[in-house]
């Protein structure tokens, strides 16, 4: 065999973490995605999202058969355009108070929260 | 008063020559918006006074000689766009007692322009839906058939257009959500390039296909009311600074040597065939009108509903995480502690449909699989893209099918996601590659409407319009009007 | 067993721009809660970020002053996390593609020995707001001041293998941030901060230990007692048969130890993505060649030249160019005296900065200006006064904000120059010894300091040191 340079699709293949699309989903799979998202589900949920996330993994799968090779990911539908700047000025007055009313708790102007443990 | 003059247009041209003024309008467009509402469900909030009020400015205005060409026409939002001091829920109950302190840019455009805000349509949950059924407020209905679904996330916006009961009506579309409820309603739907109308204020669902557009009558009202809400706005990144033509000025360009493309992956087997047949009797109209018409191939445009089935839903699920009931927005009772406060609240705030897509998009961004989805579909959106690209060079405009079928009864695909998304399978190109996009009615089958979709190359919404609105005056589909609401 | 420390730092220093990083808020320290977040630094739903130009060009000033290479093309990301101080629910930072890359930093260390300091990338981003836990039973406060504010982040190589050698690079881009204007570097109000990855392993292995990242270091003190301990704990672990876990640990000074910080373990899959709501940064040569015109010379530059010029050593030339403030003071000291810049050194490195050390004053706030002090450095250079003299001239000069002559005068310290003046006074302190005197001659050499102790003394110290030195010799060996 002659060595080359490994294929980065073969590595990436190898990465443990790595799963062929098409997989369907179990219960666990669901509620670690939940935690991540902080949704909290029901019992009920969860076998619906069990079924239709492993329905939509199945259908997204399909991407596999795309000739992408030597393409580029494209971010953003308007290529070729570059992020603006803004002068460095400050522009804003302080509105805490308007901007509190839709707060459902705030008190000294400071959002209140279950206490943050670090 | 009679029954209010059906177009913009008509209704600009009655407020200029004095034929009414802008108080009984509105107040004529608010009676009606509250008959109907309980059959159609198109509104979430209606702001009579304040319409009222608009109205009567609008109508001083016009005495002291500052009329412009919209002064005193009522349109509605769509509940998608912040509106300052008003309800902003975009169809959830996170956001069921948001009240914006701020508007969004192509709100005051149009209110600059001297339109009459009459209220807030409403729409499928964060825009996530095809059949407006997955809004906290309730279904909205087809004013056609009220058993049928009017189309999503736009469902307001369509319904209430086709109805009558509004003039016109801002929405957005992410992958289809004006032009496919436009369709499913017989109205016109405009979806403009993606950044030529700001985003500022317009409720995020997915960043990179988002854009918001118009749903009218005709062709000639989404001209008029385009210029104002178009252009660039310094508070949008993404929206792009080019000039904003008078798209009312070439409406009536001849067609004589357009050439318009037939995709030819829009007429698959999962197409119709009488709303086929619809979309051949347009053609042959454009055909009549001096377009040539050829075939063209977009190999990667099936692949279009599962790119975007990876995109938006990741977009989503970041842009969502904003929602988490510390500074606006639903918030759980009693939390017992940081993480209960973050659960719960997003929990009962979101619906079945929003947490389906923000889990979707939390799975392919996440460690592990972000390579093999979110990445390769970003891949496949770039070919999509080429398609289209390479299209254009062998055609103006493209045309066919807005969807595969007319509407469908509510409730009908409720339980399977991935029936529903393919309604939209002919509209998702255009978003993931930025184009502009139009639905205008061609046709009924089985006594319900349907749409002819044009897309264009980016920045054509003038071509567009004029390409648009060369066939309804040709056509009068556009007129039709739901008996229950004539 | 022999252990080898391994140390990388992720330094974030707040960017001195007026506005946020995408919004027009101000960044100013210190106001009333949440008046200084807009809708954009709240993460209201329906805004949009714009990019600070400012911000750019600060992060760019950067990357030329560590010969890092300047992206021409960069993006900013998403990185996912819930916190309450994250008001999005993502920071938008960069991940794939930094604005600078490729860097590296010279340090000298104590020993005068200097070390390269690789830096692996700096990238934009936005700093988070801040939870208060004070005065609210079961809750935290949320202040959204902070959210917005741009930082760089200055991500170095895994180079250092101590704290000194950390603290010492530390120093050193907090000096180079301020010299660019980038940075205020105020520590105390977190406008620079670190992170430090600390790990061990066998002297002589080339394999990296598994990491500890200790988080939020906010001065070089805590910077230097936090790895200490943390090596400590992680040499102290293995050895006693257990192994370090990856995690992220907090420093508490009042205990001086690092401590697992959970919280934030749980949840560390970012999901980065690329931020559909920014177009990708785009840096040209043209913008790049602006930014380096306006560069100031940098500290390894002054330091060089001072070297070169002043004849100083290099660690000379490493204190006094430690702040633009302290080299801008040394040379108007030396510009004004117009010779002998190594005494010139001395005084600024020495007594000057004693003072300011023991009053705690930065050089700016100095009681002694350039000038006066190089009043002082002259009379000395014109043997007006002695050194020793000096001193105290100096403490007076300090404590009273008079010149060196006008003290000099009050208090009648002219040096002693004339020949005649001294002569009479050593043949007072001969006659005075005769003793000493006898023992000097018959050859005990180390009574020659005797001598000159007692005739400084009967001379108030004033005699000219030199000419006395000369005189008494002369006059003692008969």
């Amino acid at each position: 065999m002659i060595p080359g340079p490994a294929k980065a699709g073969f590595r990436r293949f190898c990465r443990a973490s790595y799963r062929p699309p098409n997989m369907s989903l179990t219960r666990a799979d669901i509620e670690n995605i939940a935690r991540l998202a902080r949704l909290e589900l029901t019992e009920t949920e969860i076998p619906v999202y069990v079924d239709s996330l492993s329905k939509i993994f199945a259908f997204v799968g399909e991407l596999d058969r795309a000739p992408t090779a030597g393409t580029d990911p494209m971010a953003h539908p308007m290529p070729g355009l570059a992020q603006r700047l803004r002068v460095d000025e400050v522009t804003e007055a302080n509105r805490r108070e308007t901007y509190q009313h839709n707060a459902p708790k705030v008190e000294a102007g400071l959002y209140l929260v279950p206490k943050v443990i670090e | 008063m009679s029954a209010p003059a059906p177009t913009v247009a008509s209704l600009a041209r009655g407020l200029a020559e004095g034929q009414f003024s802008s108080v009984e309008l509105t107040r004529a467009y608010l009676e009606r918006i509250a008959a109907a509402q309980p059959s159609l469900n198109a509104f979430i909030t209606v702001t009579g006074e304040a319409a009222l009020k608009a109205a009567a400015e609008a109508d001083a205005a016009r005495a002291a000689g500052r009329a412009g060409r919209l002064t005193g026409v009522p349109i509605a939002h769509k509940d998608i766009f912040c509106t300052e001091g008003v309800l902003t829920t975009c169809g959830s109950k996170m956001l069921g007692n948001f009240v914006s302190p701020y508007d969004a840019t192509i709100v005051s455009g149009l209110r600059a322009a001297g339109t009459v805000m009459l209220g807030k349509l409403n729409m499928d949950e964060f825009a996530m839906g095809s059949s407006n059924e997955t809004s906290y407020f309730g279904p909205v209905r087809n004013p056609w058939d009220t058993q049928m679904v009017p189309g999503g996330s736009s469902g307001g916006s369509a319904a209430s257009v086709a109805a009558r009961i509004v003039p016109a009506a801002t929405a957005t579309d992410t992958g289809g959500s004006i032009r496919q409820p436009a369709a499913l309603c017989g109205v016109t739907g405009i979806k403009p390039t993606y950044g030529r109308c700001s985003r500022y204020g317009m409720i995020a669902f997915a960043s990179s296909l988002d854009q918001a557009g118009l749903i009218t009558v005709s062709a000639e009202d989404a001209a008029l009311l385009l210029g104002p809400m178009s252009g660039f706005d310094p508070r949008d990144s993404t929206s792009v600074d080019s000039p904003v033509p008078d798209y009312t000025a070439t409406l009536g360009d001849s067609l004589q040597g357009l050439t318009i493309g037939l995709v030819r992956e829009f007429f698959d087997k999962g197409l119709d065939a009488a709303c086929e047949q619809r979309i051949r009797d347009a053609i042959a109209v454009y055909e009549k009108l001096g377009a040539k018409v050829r075939e063209v191939s977009c190999p990667n445009l099936p692949l279009s509903v599962p790119t975007y089935y990876v995109v938006a839903p990741a977009e989503c699920s970041s842009n969502l995480a904003r929602f988490d009931g510390v500074r606006f927005g639903h918030r759980c009772d009693s939390p017992k502690n940081l993480l209960d406060l973050y659960c719960r609240s997003r929990g009962e705030g979101f619906g079945a449909e929003v947490k389906r897509r923000i889990m979707t998009g939390t799975y392919v961004l996440s460690a592990g699989y972000y390579d093999a989805y979110y990445l390769k579909a970003q891949r496949v959106r770039q070919l999509i893209s080429a398609d289209f690209a390479r299209a254009f060079k062998e055609c103006d405009l493209l045309v066919g099918p807005t969807t595969p079928t007319p509407a469908f009864r509510i409730g009908a695909k409720c339980d399977d996601p991935i029936t529903m998304y393919l309604n939209d399978i002919y509209t998702i190109g255009a978003n993931l590659a930025g184009l502009p996009g139009m639905s205008i009615p061609c046709g009924f089958v089985d006594g319900l409407p349907i749409g002819l979709q044009i897309v264009g190359p980016h920045f054509s919404e003038a071509r567009m319009l004029n390409v648009a609105h060369r066939y309804q005056q040709e056509t009068d589909w556009h007129l039709k009007t739901p008996s229950a609401f004539a | 067993m022999e252990w080898e420390t391994v140390i990388g730092l992720e330094i974030h220093a707040q960017l001195a721009t007026r506005s946020k990083i995408f919004s027009g808020s101000a960044t100013a320290y210190g106001a009333e809660p949440n008046t200084q977040a807009n809708l954009v630094d709240l993460g209201y739903p329906g805004v949009l970020p714009v990019l600070n130009g400012e911000a750019v060009r600060m992060a760019v000033r950067f990357g030329l002053a560590i010969g890092a290479r300047i992206a021409p093309h960069s993006v900013f990301a998403r990185k996912n996390y819930f916190y309450p101080d994250l008001p999005k629910g993502y920071q938008i930072s960069q991940y794939e593609l930094p604005v600078v890359a490729e860097g590296s930093l010279d340090v000298v260390l104590d020993d005068g020995t200097r070390k390269r300091v690789g830096i692996t990338r700096a990238h934009l981003e936005e700093d988070a707001g801040k939870s208060l836990h004070e005065g609210m039973p079961g809750m935290s406060g949320i202040d959204l001041n902070r959210a917005g504010t741009p930082l760089i982040e200055i991500v170095s190589e895994p180079d250092m293998r101590s704290a000194k050698e950390a603290v010492a690079y530390m120093k050193k881009v907090h000096t180079l941030v301020r010299y660019l204007e980038i940075c205020d570097g105020n520590m105390q109000e977190g406008s620079f901060r670190c992170d430090a990855n600390v790990s061990v392993r066998p002297k002589g292995s080339d394999k990296f230990g598994t990491r500890a990242e200790i988080k939020n270091l906010n001065s070089f003190r805590f910077v230097e007692k936090a790895i200490n301990y943390e090596v400590e704990r992680q040499i102290e672990l293995i050895e006693s048969g257990g192994k370090v876990v990856q995690e992220t640990r907090l420093y508490d000074p009042d205990k001086g130890e690092t401590r697992s910080m959970r919280s934030k373990e749980e949840a560390n899959d970012y999901r980065y993505f690329p931020d559909p709501d920014l177009l990708p940064l785009v840096i040209d040569d043209a913008f790049v060649a602006t930014v380096k015109a306006s560069l100031p010379e940098l500290p390894d530059e002054k330091a060089a030249r001072f070297v070169r010029d002043y004849g100083l050593s290099e660690y000379d030339a490493g204190v006094l160019t430690a702040s633009r403030e302290l080299g801008a003071f040394y040379e108007e000291v030396v510009r004004r005296v117009g010779r002998d810049p190594k005494l010139c050194a001395n005084w600024v490195m020495g007594d000057l900065a004693a003072f300011l050390n023991k009053d705690n004053l930065e050089i700016e706030k100095s009681k002694v200006d350039a000038e006066a002090l190089a009043g002082l450095v002259t009379r000395i250079v014109d043997a007006t006064i002695s050194g020793k003299i000096a001193k105290d001239v100096f403490e007076a000069m300090w404590a009273t904000g008079e010149s060196a002559d006008a003290i000099i005068e009050q208090k009648g310290l002219r040096q002693i120059t004339d020949t005649g003046a001294i002569e009479t006074a050593i043949d007072e302190v001969m006659a005075k010894n005769p003793g000493q005197l006898a023992d000097y001659r018959s050859g005990k050499d180390k009574l020659f300091g005797f001598f000159v102790g007692q005739v400084m003394k009967a001379t108030g110290g004033k005699a000219n040191p030199a000419q006395l030195n000369d005189l008494l010799r002369k006059k003692l060996s008969g």
